[in-house]
């Protein structure tokens, strides 16, 4: 079992030379010169360009630039972005928000989605079924901007049971409403994806036996019917939180939430090279962890799997 | 359950927290009278792109931060007037030396003195090169700017600049310039203490300043959440503080703000989005403003391009300018939030005229577009396998709308081939045109650094200059600039200015389209909201209720 992580672990190396190398060139081919972006709708002079490129090593061919970026990653000195400040300090800041956000998106769609689940995939075909069905496809089939303004029009401008938007602080009864509203679609696949596994295994044959031992039926739902119905679904969970951490730009920037999403959107808009690869490296280092955790929680829900 | 209790702490932090800033103000619970003096605003801000350094800030999210917390040597009233600030006097006798007289008694919120130095040494910072300041060509009229600004440059000081003493100081122009002056009051100008030189990056994350406000504490500056102002008790003049402090909210994007606005947690609002313009009065009623400024919106046509070169060129740009119905585009797309251009600058300027011969040229008159049209296809024919397209950055800005009903115009009016041309990034659209690779016309805004003609003329028509996207080169126009400036009164500059705007208006390097229009709102919290020359809201002037 250690070995295994351990072997996991190592396997985060190339993945980061790959992402970090794959990113950089990426952002290295963007059309359009970095010093337009600082100097704005006025331009600077030749000399403050030249000034500029230097002090960004934007006059360097490209393996340079990645090899510095590099240099500075293992002297754990991620160096600055284009406002000067160290992108070490913008990831401290912006970070801990979004995951905040991300976890209490993932609880509300795992809890909801896994309870509304079960039910529905019991008592298939009757009424509670078939109206979270139709409710899911709705929340499914609605872009996620839609029902963010629209939830924050509601609930924020004319109920007033909380702010129209997360401030500085991002307390948890502020991040409550975008995080519903970044769980909302994928409550609803948390939905199915359990409903479904439900139904496949309420009919198996160790359900039949549990049954007939003459255990409780509580007893046979929840350790026997749900546990295993249950590895899909934290396949699930766990690749959505790199996509929650990452792709919650749209909801940031509805409810304004400083978070990981705003922060690359705007380092991808001027060309910032260093701070796009920086983030971006993060959240694949989480998605990878992630990864890792959903495939231990594997052996624990289901014991026939071993690791070693 | 660590997660649970964390969090329930930290949200009886933030109620805590919220009750306190109700009392402070801003808030409406309190039940303050009418008119208060107490009350904390809080504003839609953006993030300053750059350490607060006057020099290095060229946006307008920093640019409202520092023309709170600093005061030059004049400021601009709401008018755009400009006052003695700093300044006791300005005195020169050929418009090209100058002798500056400071008032006594000004200090910087630390405690410091503001005295000549802090002028001299903050302007030679701005421009040396070795600083790569952004603003440094706003220095480009003291003699030895050249010397300084030059690339790998290692001189640190101007010559033109000299302490006399700690009240006083001369600065010598390269030539005469009636209207250096004016410029004075613009951020770059802008004074600093001793310890901005010393450790300028430290100092750009908690300025200190000698202006109405200053920083609440060290770190008010939350980067990408708010900045928060309190006033200074230290500073007397013009533009004291009538509220008990300014807090900058950082918004995202102006939808989130105006839902912010609407429900009471954002006091003034400076820029209505586009998708509330249509309804944004009837939400706000009396709450709402629509207020000109100096800015406008043109559309550069390089002369590097084959069809709109010469006297061919110069028809046809007339021809595409009659074909643009500006009122019904002001109208319909921006709801009367706009004014349909008469020239190059912005009505709100002093000597602005909208009956400049030439204006004529910016009117609607499809037959007579057609006309020139045609008539430039006799001297040389339109290559039509390089259609024009007309450039704009879709990242910023919603100007998609008004660039597809100005190429409808024109396609249904001369009955050319023409389309819009969107670039994903602001920055791809610069480098095109800093690098003359521009395929097509380029939309540019111009919104005024300080309240002059030559503002709107200089820095983006003249030959070589910084923003000449067109590379416009008209050695008549440049002589009448320079006569302009050259002339001993403000009145008689302007004339001259005007007459060079006439060259412009027959040859349209860019298309005038309107002048822009201020519309902003504010909350039920707040009274005296009035909006600037320069459209940004007189931020020391707003009361609470």
């Amino acid at each position: 079992m250690v070995w295994y992580i351990v072997r996991r672990f190592l396997q985060l190396i190339p993945v980061f030379l790959g992402a970090t190398l794959l990113v950089y060139f990426l952002v290295f081919s963007l059309p359009g010169d970095a010093t337009a972006a600082i100097c704005g709708e006025r331009g600077c002079t030749p000399a403050v360009v030249a000034g500029l490129r230097e002090q960004y090593n934007l006059d360097q061919p490209f393996w340079i630039q990645y090899l510095l970026y590099l240099k500075g990653v293992l002297t754990f000195d991620l160096g600055t972005n284009f406002s000067g400040r160290p992108i070490a300090t913008i990831i401290a800041e912006v970070f801990p928000t979004t995951a905040k956000l991300a976890i209490m998106a993932l609880v509300i769609e795992a809890v909801f989605g896994i309870v509304f689940g079960l039910i529905a995939g019991l008592r298939k075909g009757k009424i509670f079924d078939s109206s979270v069905l139709v409710l899911s496809l709705i929340v499914i089939a609605v872009p996620i901007f839609v029902l963010g303004f629209l939830m924050q029009f509601l609930i924020g401008v004319k109920l007033q049971w909380t702010n129209p938007t997360v401030s500085g602080d991002a307390t948890f009864t502020e991040l409550l409403l975008p995080a519903v509203v970044l769980g909302l679609v994928s409550f609803a696949y948390v939905l199915r994806l359990t409903r479904t596994s439900i139904i496949e295994n309420v009919n198996a044959d160790y359900v039949r036996t549990a049954t007939a031992k003459g255990l409780s039926r509580r007893r046979v739902v929840v350790v026997h019917v749900l546990r295993n119905s249950l590895i899909p679904v934290v396949t699930f969970l766990g690749a959505d939180l790199g996509a929650l951490m990452g792709g919650a730009i749209v909801t940031e920037g509805i409810f304004n939430v400083n978070g990981v999403g705003n922060t690359l959107y705007r380092a991808v808009l001027n060309g910032d090279g260093p701070m796009v690869v920086s983030i971006v490296t993060f959240l694949i280092l989480i998605f990878c962890l992630a990864n890792l955790l959903v495939d231990l929680l594997y052996a624990w829900l289901d014991p026939r799997i071993r690791y070693a | 359950m660590r997660f649970t209790r964390t969090s329930k702490m930290l949200s009886v932090a933030a109620i805590a927290a919220l009750s306190l800033s109700a009392c402070g103000g801003g808030s409406n619970e309190s039940g303050t009278s009418e008119g208060t003096t107490d009350a904390v605003i809080v504003v839609d801000g953006s993030e300053p792109q750059n350490p607060l350094i006057p020099t290095s800030t060229n946006e307008v999210g920093g640019g409202a931060i520092l023309d709170l917390i600093f005061a030059g040597l004049v400021s601009y009233d709401a008018d755009g007037k400009p006052e003695n600030e700093m300044a006791e006097s300005i005195e020169t006798e050929d418009a090209q030396n100058y002798t500056i007289t400071l008032k006594e008694g000004k200090t910087f919120t630390n405690g410091d003195p503001v005295t000549a130095s802090s002028f001299v040494d903050a302007w030679n910072y701005g421009a040396a090169a070795k600083n790569a300041q952004l603003s440094s060509y706003f220095f480009e009229s003291i003699e030895g700017y050249e010397e300084a600004s030059a690339e790998g440059s290692t001189v640190e000081t101007m010559s033109g600049l000299t302490v006399v003493d700690d009240r006083t100081f001369t600065v010598k122009l390269s030539q005469p310039e009636s209207d250096w002056p004016l410029r004075l009051g613009y951020s770059a100008f802008f004074p600093l203490p001793a310890a901005a030189l010393e450790d300028p990056t430290a100092f750009g994350e908690n300025p200190i300043g000698n202006g109405p406000y200053k920083f609440a504490a060290e770190g008010a500056w939350q980067h990408n959440q708010q900045i928060e102002l309190v006033p200074n008790d230290e500073y007397e003049g013009p533009q004291e503080a009538q509220n008990g402090g300014v807090t900058f909210k950082i918004y995202q994007n102006d939808t989130t703000a105006y839902q912010d606005l609407i429900s009471d947690n954002l006091d003034v609002l400076k820029t209505i989005p586009t998708s509330d313009i249509k309804n944004f009065k009837n939400d706000l009623g009396e709450r709402s403003i629509e207020s000109p400024y100096a800015g406008n919106q043109t559309i550069a046509i390089p002369y590097y391009l084959p069809n709109w070169e010469g006297e061919a060129g110069k028809l046809r740009r007339q021809a595409l300018s009659m074909s643009i119905n500006r009122d019904e585009i002001t109208e319909v797309i921006f709801n009367g939030g706009r004014e349909p251009a008469k020239d190059f600058t912005a009505p709100v300027l002093e000597g602005y005229s909208d009956e400049l011969p030439g204006s004529e040229n910016l009117e609607y008159n499809p037959e007579q577009a057609k006309k020139l049209w045609e008539d430039a296809e006799k001297i040389a024919p339109y290559d039509e396998s390089q259609p024009l397209t007309i450039g704009y950055n879709a990242d910023k800005g919603d100007h998609k709308t008004w660039v597809e009903a100005v190429v409808n115009n024109i396609k249904n009016n001369l009955g050319i081939e023409v389309a819009g041309k969107p670039y994903a990034t602001f920055k791809e659209a610069r480098t095109e045109a800093t690098e003359e690779t521009l395929t097509g016309a380029l939309r540019a805004g111009w919104q005024a650094d300080y309240p002059s003609l030559y503002n709107f003329l200089g820095p983006i028509y003249a030959t070589g200059a910084g923003s000449n996207d067109a590379r416009y080169s008209n050695p008549e126009f440049d002589q009448q600039l320079t006569d302009g400036l050259a002339a001993s009164t403000v009145e008689e500059g302007n004339e001259a200015m005007n007459k060079a705007q006439e060259d412009l208006l027959e040859d349209l390097p860019a298309i005038p389209l309107w002048y822009q229009v201020a519309q902003g709102g504010w909350s039920s919290n707040v009274d005296n909201v009035e909006f600037g020359w320069n459209g940004v809201p007189l931020y020391y002037a707003i009361t609470g209720k």
